[in-house]
């Protein structure tokens, strides 16, 4: 990406942010809540130490994963919805696996295997998706809001049934897995390096795909105008499932981490609704590759900080949800703004 | 113009990163006078249930011992707090300088075995859960847990009394030995009132448990517990005992009762669960944490630290005594005055061992033998009871 576009997005985006502040501010005002301790309380307990640094990190690599995935969709434009799902797919092939790994002694071998079986989870819930929309003319956010109901079903199927504890019927989800199963992370910050390595590795992949591939330019042809692309002999229909899979894929990886480096077992709430904020976090960052992992970031920060505001100041940790929402908001305004700019200017031009 | 922008935006991110660095290490060590703890409440610290509860428990600590100070986190569930997990809010509590760290919830009892595992110089007390007793409590890990099975036998003895249908529903939360202990308990109550003080035919009564999947409702996930309580009272349950952390039991039974309908509840966990409930609340057996708590605070501050598994009861002087006694039992204004005074018998000969409801011949659902004639059920033996009592209806474990 150009320098001076870079600069035009960082610009839009701290304009951005300034709204979210004020609006944020506003809603804290009307509450009377006291507006200065609860940035600060966010900002330290997010940022303020390094293990709170290695939690935020921790949520963080599930977000961006799955904000890399979404890339693909949106490019061709599909509104993959069904992330979520997806996420919880990959969550649920992982965990199939790893229960053969619980007596074995090639626990390494399982985890491996593991974080293929989340792709492939991940993957396939993503094509049924995509193959309703380009056989069946189903509209994928339908599609995929549907499976990610079904996909939560057999989460609780899963745990209510074949998967349960002995002798327990409990939302609190499957028999934690032996250490030898968890995914190794280092002493100090308690970051796994596999999952930061699939992190950068889905972000410079998803960059490097998208800029410079064939597979990345027909995305962008067929999201920019399919009727146009298909007169220049791409089929739109085999490039959204590509897409999917793409989407699924990554979502997928988020899945088995989730598993394997975050709770070690399978739970009802296994996705932690990062495949729908990883939608915010995609539209925040202007679909873009590389602003999208910071708005991650700037997610990631307001999720693991926020527990502060219940401890420290009696208030409801939702507040980041009204966070993010405004984030979201403001940045779709700035959007309708910029259209309006250019059209105007295009307008001009003509006149 | 778009440099000067570039320079604002590199200092801004260079102070971000200073202000990131610098590790803050735990200032507990500095300053040791106030003794602070942590309190993970699974539930909304005022929840009018079970956190509630909890939560005042620390409030007393906070009142009985010199410089006690709580900090707590509430609505610690992954449902609630999507991505945060338990060893993450240990972390954090640490660097607020907590020394000991109460976990409220059997849901926490992996991630709570994990952080007391990684932080050895920091006290641990899990309720409800049973890790000493199965040796994998590190040395800093203690389980703390209150002998309810009383309290609920009085639920169960109110409910038997106070039903014209001879129908009990009883609204379980999931299903464990906990929870199967608890509506055993309120079955076994519910029986010997209506033998012993209506002398009544113990085939006539029906006792239904049904279990709604966690101790309170998770939208999509759970099964609503008002939907549960609806169908109770719409099939001829007319007394409901929650056993679940919340009181959702309380205003269906107050919307029947509006209805027409003959409908009486009792709640759980929280001493003021009747609290503006008094046409049908029939009386709530609590939890009275304070003393419990207090206990293993002083032993950390002393010295005397054990791991160890603690099971506290009523005072049997008195269960209603804040002070000393860890389950009580509050009657409520729908219970008539006859009822009362059967129940107040009833806790006597149960404070003074003449009733022991939980000796053989007991049998569990499937036929089997629980306890043989005569015996006497030990304290393990009621902890991990494997299947609810038969004479119960409803499921002793999953499908």
């Amino acid at each position: 990406m150009k320098p001076k576009l870079l600069l035009r997005y960082s610009k839009e985006l701290i304009l951005t942010l300034a709204v979210v502040f004020l609006f944020t501010t506003i809603i804290l005002l009307v509450t009377g809540a006291p507006v200065l301790a609860v940035y600060y309380h966010i900002f330290k307990g997010s940022l303020g130490s390094w293990a709170k640094f290695g939690h935020v990190i921790k949520t963080w690599i599930p977000l961006t994963l799955c904000a890399c995935g979404l890339l693909y969709t949106f490019r061709i434009g599909l509104w993959n919805i069904g992330v979520e799902g997806q996420v919880m797919m990959g969550a649920i092939f992982a965990t199939a696996v790893l229960r053969f790994g619980v007596e074995s002694h090639f626990s390494e071998l399982y985890l491996f295997l593991s974080i293929l079986a989340g792709i492939a989870g991940g993957a396939i819930w993503a094509l049924i998706a995509g193959y309703l929309k380009t056989a069946g003319g189903v509209n994928e956010i339908f599609a995929g809001l549907g499976l990610n109901f079904v996909a939560q079903a057999i989460i609780l199927w899963l745990i209510f049934g074949p998967w349960k504890r002995p002798g327990i019927a409990s939302m609190s989800g499957t028999e934690l897995f032996p250490k030898a199963l968890w995914l190794p992370s280092t002493f100090l910050l308690r970051i796994s390096p596999i999952g930061i390595f699939s992190a950068f590795a889905a972000i410079i992949l998803t960059a490097l795909m998208l800029r410079y591939t064939r597979i990345g330019l027909c995305l962008k042809a067929v999201g920019n105008n399919p009727k146009a692309a298909y007169l220049f002999g791409v089929k739109p229909q085999p490039y959204m499932l590509l897409a999917m899979i793409f989407a699924g894929g990554f979502s997928g990886v988020a899945g088995c981490l989730q598993v394997t480096d975050v709770y070690h077992r399978l739970l009802p709430a296994i996705s932690s609704n990062y495949g729908y904020l990883a939608l915010l976090v995609v539209m925040l960052g202007n679909f873009n590759v590389w602003i999208s992992p910071a708005v991650a970031f700037f997610f990631a920060c307001l999720n693991i900080g926020s527990v502060q505001l219940p401890m420290m100041l009696q208030l409801d940790s939702s507040l980041s949800g009204v966070i993010q929402g405004a984030s979201v908001l403001a940045a779709l305004g700035m959007q309708a703004w910029r259209m309006r700019i250019r059209s105007n200017e295009v307008g001009a031009f003509y006149e | 113009m778009n440099k000067i922008f570039l320079r604002i935006l590199s200092i801004f991110w260079f102070w971000i990163l200073i202000w990131a660095l610098p590790t803050h290490p735990i200032t507990a060590t500095a300053a040791e006078k106030p003794f602070i703890f942590g309190l993970l409440l699974v539930g909304p610290y005022n929840d009018h249930g079970y956190s509630q509860a909890h939560y005042e428990g620390g409030q007393y600590v906070e009142r009985k011992i010199a410089g006690a100070k709580m900090i707590y986190i509430d609505k610690v569930n992954p449902a609630d707090r999507p991505g945060i997990t338990i060893p993450q809010l240990v972390d954090d509590l640490m660097e607020k300088g907590a020394r000991l760290v109460i976990a409220n919830s059997d849901d926490m009892k992996d991630g709570i075995r994990e952080a007391a595992s990684m932080h050895p110089k920091i006290y641990f007390v899990h309720v409800s859960g049973d890790d000493v007793l199965t040796g994998k409590a590190p040395q800093n890990l203690m389980n703390l847990f209150g002998r309810m099975e009383y309290g609920k036998m009085m639920a169960g003895f109110v409910a038997a009394l106070t039903t014209k249908t001879g129908k009990i529903g009883y609204l379980g939360p999931l299903i464990n030995e906990e929870t199967r202990r608890l509506a055993s308990s309120a079955y076994l109550g519910a029986r010997h009132a209506w033998e012993n003080v209506l002398h009544k035919d113990p085939a006539d009564l029906k006792f239904q448990v049904t279990w709604i999947g966690f101790w309170f409702n998770i939208p999509g996930v759970t099964t609503d517990p008002t939907q549960v309580a609806h169908n109770f009272y719409n099939n001829g349950y007319d007394v409901v005992i929650s056993g679940i952390d919340t009181t959702e039991a309380i205003g269906v039974a107050q919307q029947k009762r509006l209805e027409g309908k003959d409908a009486w509840v009792v709640p759980y966990d929280y001493i003021g669960a009747c609290e503006g409930a008094s046409e049908v609340c029939l009386g709530v057996p609590y939890f009275n944490w304070g003393p419990g708590y207090v206990d293993c605070i002083q032993a950390v501050i002393s010295g005397d630290w054990k791991s160890e598994w603690v099971w506290r009861g009523p005072d049997w002087q008195d269960i209603n005594r804040p002070d000393t006694s860890t389950i009580g039992f509050v009657t409520g204004a729908a219970l008539p005055a006859s009822a009362k005074q059967s129940l107040n018998a009833f806790i006597k000969e149960l404070g003074a061992g003449k009733t022991n409801l939980l000796k053989g011949p007991l049998f569990y659902q499937d036929g089997s033998i629980f306890l043989k004639d005569g015996e006497i059920a030990s304290d393990q033996q009621i902890w991990y009871m494997r299947q609810l009592l038969e004479g119960m209806q409803g499921a002793s474990s999953a499908k």
